[in-house]
């Protein structure tokens, strides 16, 4: 249905990964991120992006399928891949009665390429005072405290485990911009996870949707936002045949909306009897899950 | 040099970009060899994704309107005058035209439609 882009330039590739638990399954999942683009990885909780997350930084064993970062199997080259990969977390584990300066220093000590003139540059720009303690950073601060502390050692991969959880608006839409900022040299990749959708409408290239520990869709969010479409319409519009177009549709007494997967198919089918609009995300990820839960 | 993005358009983001950019170029405000921001520089102060970007310069540069130069970045094409003078031409009756159905609708006869332009033709 949508382009892929080709795996020569991919920065992150993941191929057929799967992992089984007592009750709960990652499936068959694939996608790939090129360098340079911003990746969002969306999907209700418990879908599995935590664990898809953990396999490729090699925090739990995989049951079968090929994680590839920098073209390098992520575990014959695990430690090439770690001082080359950034990794933030959504909870705070940094030592709360401790100063930013000595944290950092100790940090520091853990990479090979730690540079210290980029993160001064970093606390600089985000205005972060050295001396003050990790316990009386916002949250806001300490989530720009964790990513100075994960761009300072030469990191061409920024993964992050739902970084926006927990930020009020103006602490994300800082953090977009930062990492806008960062694409900016053309080299690096960011992939996170997020269940905020609006994080994703802006500055997304990619958008990878998973649900029920499989791959919903994974393209260019361009392209989701173009081919899909929300349908308003009157009650009366819908019979079984209509309503097989749609990945599922809500209705009330005044008349229904839905998700349908080809926009353009959707507006010859309907013509003047229904209004077809640009979806958001969170439409997408909304209507799709509801569309599961009614079978 | 302004682009002006809104989300309540269906016109996709890369489009409204590409339609404002040739605006730019058409009107000259937009001269030949002048250097375009990069997709990157344009994607982050627009706070859209850099495939959008990249996909509006993609169709800019099929239709001539600009170039690009690997490692330089992109430039205003140089643009065949006769041509340039042409799209011009049509941007001026197509504004014409949307008067002259105006004026329909209110009604207004060809000389007075004449009359009301001259006045202004002069004013503006």
């Amino acid at each position: 249905m949508f382009n892929q882009p080709k795996a020569t330039d991919s920065i992150l590739e993941v191929n057929k990964l799967t992992k089984h638990f007592k009750d709960f399954s990652l499936k068959n999942i694939s996608f790939q991120l090129p360098r340079g683009y911003i990746m969002g990885f969306i999907g209700p909780n418990g879908a599995g992006k935590s664990t898809t997350i953990k396999l490729i930084m090699n925090l739990l064993p995989k049951d079968s399928g090929q994680i590839k970062v920098f073209g390098l199997d992520n575990l014959a080259h695990e430690l090439t891949i770690k001082n080359r990969t950034a990794f933030v977390f959504d909870e705070n584990h940094y030592y709360e009665e401790l100063s930013i300066r000595t944290m950092a220093s100790i940090v520091a000590s853990f990479y090979k390429h730690w540079e210290p003139q980029t993160f001064e540059k970093f606390l600089k720009d985000f205005e972060l005072k050295p001396k003050q303690k990790i316990k009386e950073l916002s949250k806001g601060m300490k989530m720009k405290f964790s990513l100075a502390i994960a761009l300072s050692h030469g990191a061409e991969l920024l993964i992050m485990d739902e970084p926006t959880a927990g930020l009020d608006p103006i602490a994300r839409s800082e953090f977009l911009e930062i990492l806008a900022a960062l694409i900016q040299d053309e080299q690096k990749s960011i992939f996170f996870s997020t269940h905020i959708t609006t994080d994703l409408d802006k500055i997304a290239d990619f958008v990878t949707f998973l649900h029920h520990g499989e791959i919903v869709l994974s393209a260019p969010k361009d392209d989701i936002l173009d081919k899909y479409g929300i349908v308003k319409g009157a009650n009366d519009v819908l019979d079984e045949e209509t309503k097989s177009q749609f990945v599922s549709i809500k209705t009330n007494q005044f008349g229904f909306e839905g998700l349908v997967r080809d926009k353009e198919r959707a507006l010859r089918y309907f013509k003047e009897r229904a209004i077809v609009e640009k979806p958001t995300l969170e439409d997408i990820m909304l209507y799709t899950v509801r569309g599961e839960q009614h079978g | 040099m302004n682009i002006i993005i809104t989300n309540s358009s269906p016109e996709p983001i890369y489009q409204q970009i590409v339609t404002q950019l040739k605006n730019l170029i058409l009107r000259g405000e937009l001269t030949e060899e002048e250097a375009l921001p990069s997709i990157r520089t344009l994607a982050k102060e627009l706070q859209i994704s850099v495939i959008t970007t990249k996909r509006a310069y993609e169709e800019l540069e099929r239709d001539g309107y600009i170039e690009t130069v690997a490692g330089k970045g992109s430039f205003v094409a140089a643009q065949n005058k006769d041509l340039l003078r042409e799209k011009r031409l049509r941007i001026v009756e197509e504004k014409i035209a949307i008067a002259i159905a105006a004026a329909r609708v209110a009604g207004l006869k060809r000389e007075e439609l004449f009359e009301m332009f001259k006045l202004l033709y002069d004013e503006i």
